[in-house]
């Protein structure tokens, strides 16, 4: 069975001498498989958001308006974008469109970087301001606002973290496009890439309402 | 998928021999070759984890401290913990069962995702190497295997690499899971429906989906410890205005399914055995199948039931009470679907069915006791106490674990291609029943007395229940050494095994033994289905 009968169909086909099947369909499904297990990872944390927001109602709210509601926004608009960017690189690389795909990738990957610059300033302001965990402009604080910002500096730096998942598994992608190991007929590895980082655009769209707004 | 359209005249090399040295053995996608990995290393962490609970259960044979501290026996304690919950009971039949025989099973020739199989191998061995590095560290921990706040937060003792490798262990645990259902879903031989798959199958998917739903919350929330420890971030500490109760609701949101992942899939294999040494069509099977899905749906729902005693409102207890109740049901569909099945059989008692048929007996006893220790009003008296400890080494141990001998000994024939003597075999299930109910009957009683649990020291009064028990506990392990070394001596010693010792009906005794490479010599036989014997006289 040639390589290309082997990738028109969905059904998994199987080479007589070793295991090596494509099955865009089974990747997908693991692939959705591995983004409930990250849900439910951010799920964790969003519920101790909750818990800690009905206790600590009046030191949430505190909090929160110190945080610049207007950076939140910019970077919320620049992760949208870039899930837009994915969108086309994927949409591309199915169409033939090599070059467009590499070049939408591209975008997508500096729209990510921006937001780690915005997110990195951000940091580093409050951090010239004293407020990091333990300390002493913390340690005066209520221990609600203590709380706050510790949730804020843990689910904001993991969902940085993931931001920069992202960003390598987009190099990864587009390495494997120059040398033709993704290719219109073959590229699942593009579309789960493509579903990975519209998650980690999906949780900030969560993050940002929860620590930005509720002021 | 017409499975291999060449067809050969001569034999094809079987999996052990397809590739010889070792670094083909650590480089392998063969499913087979992983799980064959799998069981060198859990074979290894069980037996360093059950010297590590004879040690100190020697301690226990008299009252006062004979040669242990009392630190040290906290962290043989915890290690014991650690190793048998991570590195054993959680990815035990899974990992070594599921992995060889899901595809063979189905028809299919390797799992849907090779590389990534062999990728949760190395996650399992890194996270064996960073729980054990853990004691030899210096200031190994002292926690208990829950890692509870703030103690996990306070203790000068070493609970990093721990808990790093929990957490490496559960991205191996997930990873399995997400492959057998993936397996399952798109490696199916075309001709087999969902009803027409083996139990062991449909136990296996059922514990995937509680691997992909559960193990990541405890990751995420082992890390908010590890946060709070280093960085001081206030999540659970109460002296920071964290909440304690979060913790434990948040580890048991994980951990009490955790126990569904260690005994499902002992379920299935059970489901396997039964119908095969009794030459029967399995009694029920919509019915066990349907019950693995509802204990791991209502089995995520029962978590809060190890927090009775730690300060929940009454109307949650009552609710997690009922539920916990509740999973009793499907539970007993099974044994009761066991029992129906052998009734009227052709029964053999040979080693694998001896085993199971203990595994019933023991989880009985294992799963009434949870029933009480699932109502309030005792609960509250037995929190805590060696009741517990009882209680979960008949399920876990009695359950899970003689599931994981009795499965070695049904399917040892196929992985190896030897047969063990059966006599020795025999004896060592005996022996293993008296020094298993030796060792923990006494804890029942001690418990139901008063003992508390993980103490070092105890009252004069309870000497005669931990003397037994460490007896017992004597026995138990001369019953797992002359077991393993039966199977053992049989790889060089033992005859060649044919390719359907038992007369079973499932696809894995229609393949050479051992299998080849790509499981099957042409396209696997489904005309017959998994629990359809000649002998059985009802069809």
């Amino acid at each position: 069975m040639t390589e290309s009968q082997a990738t028109m169909t969905a059904e998994p086909v199987h080479a007589a001498d070793h295991v090596d099947h494509y099955d865009p369909l089974g990747a997908k499904i693991g692939m959705w498989l591995f983004l409930f297990t990250e849900v439910l990872l951010f799920g964790a944390m969003f519920i101790a958001f909750a818990v800690y927001l009905r206790q600590y109602r009046i030191e949430f709210m505190g909090g929160s308006r110190e945080l610049d509601r207007y950076l939140g926004l910019l970077n919320t608009a620049v992760l949208l974008t870039s899930s837009l960017t994915m969108a086309f690189a994927v949409a591309a690389m199915a169409r033939g469109q090599t070059r467009r795909a590499i070049g939408a990738l591209a975008a997508t990957l500096l729209f990510g970087a921006v937001f780690l610059v915005v997110k990195a300033r951000e940091w580093g302001y409050k951090f010239s301001h004293g407020i990091y965990p333990q300390s002493e402009t913390m340690l005066d604080r209520p221990v609600g606002e203590q709380v706050f910002y510790g949730l804020y500096f843990a689910m904001t730096g993991l969902h940085a973290l993931h931001v920069i998942i992202g960003m390598a598994i987009i190099v990864s992608a587009a390495a494997l496009i120059l040398r033709r190991r993704i290719r219109p007929d073959r590229h699942i590895y593009l579309e789960n890439t493509g579903l990975y980082w519209h998650l980690v655009d999906i949780i900030w769209i969560f993050l940002f309402p929860l620590f930005y707004l509720i002021g | 998928m017409a499975g291999i359209s060449t067809t050969l005249s001569a034999p094809l090399p079987n999996y052990l021999e397809a590739k010889p040295g070792i670094l083909s053995w650590v480089t392998t996608t063969d499913h087979k070759r992983i799980a064959l990995l799998y069981l060198g290393g859990m074979s290894f962490f069980f037996f360093f984890a059950m010297s590590l609970a004879v040690t100190f259960r020697l301690e226990l044979l008299f009252p006062g401290m004979q040669f242990l501290s009392h630190d040290i026996y906290n962290r043989l304690l915890t290690l014991h913990g650690v190793v048998m919950i991570f590195l054993f009971i959680i990815p035990g039949i899974p990992a070594v069962f599921g992995n060889f025989f899901l595809p063979i099973l189905i028809g299919a020739h390797d799992v849907a995702f090779p590389r990534l199989n062999l990728l949760s191998w190395y996650c399992y061995m890194a996270g064996a190497a960073l729980a054990v590095v853990s004691i030899l560290s210096g200031g190994g921990p002292d926690t208990g295997w829950t890692f509870y706040v703030p103690y996990s937060v306070k203790t000068g003792q070493n609970v990093f690499w721990p808990i790093l490798a929990a957490f490496i262990l559960g991205w191996s645990s997930i990873l399995t899971g997400l492959n057998f259902v993936t397996t399952v879903h798109r490696l199916r031989d075309k001709a087999m429906g969902w009803f027409q798959m083996p139990l062991f199958v449909w136990s296996l998917y059922a514990t995937g989906w509680v691997q992909i739903i559960a193990t990541p919350v405890v990751g995420i929330t082992l890390v908010m410890v590890l946060l709070e420890r280093f960085f001081g971030i206030p999540i659970f500490d109460p002296a920071r205005g964290g909440d304690p109760l979060l913790y434990e609701h948040l580890f048991w949101i994980y951990s009490h399914p955790a126990v569904y992942i260690m005994i499902l899939p002992a379920m299935g294999v059970v489901s396997e055995i039964i119908p095969t040494f009794s030459r029967k069509h399995i009694f029920g099977y919509k019915f066990i199948a349907y019950s693995s899905v509802a204990i791991a749906a209502i089995g995520s729902l029962v978590w809060a039931h190890h927090m009775f005693t730690s300060g929940m409102s009454d109307i949650a207890r009552i609710v997690f009470s009922f539920l916990t109740f509740l999973v009793a049901v499907p539970s007993a569909v099974k044994v009761f679907n066991w029992i129906a099945t052998m009734y009227k059989g052709a029964i053999r008692l040979d080693p694998p069915m001896i085993w199971a048929l203990m595994f019933i007996v023991l989880f009985s006893i294992g799963g009434l006791t949870g029933m009480i220790v699932a109502s309030l009003s005792l609960d509250v008296h037995l929190h805590d106490t060696s009741f517990v400890v009882a209680h979960f080494h008949y399920t876990m141990f009695g359950g899970t674990a003689v599931i994981f001998i009795a499965a070695l000994h049904y399917w040892w024939p196929k992985m190896f291609g030897r047969m063990y003597r059966v006599r020795p075999a025999k004896q060592a299930v005996w022996l293993f029943f008296i020094g298993f109910n030796m060792t923990y009957m006494p804890l029942f009683i001690a418990g139901a007395f008063g003992m508390p649990r993980r103490y070092a020291d105890y009252l004069p009064e309870y000497t005669v229940f931990h003397q037994l028990s460490t007896i017992g506990s004597w026995v138990m392990v001369a019953a797992l050494l002359l077991a393993f070394y039966n199977l053992v001596h049989s790889l060089f010693r033992g005859e060649r095994a044919p390719e359907d010792p038992w007369g079973g009906a499932t696809l894995e005794w229609r393949t050479p033994t051992p299998p080849p490479v790509l499981n099957f010599t042409g396209a696997p036989d489904l005309s017959r289905g998994p629990y359809e014997y000649p002998e059985d006289v009802a069809q």
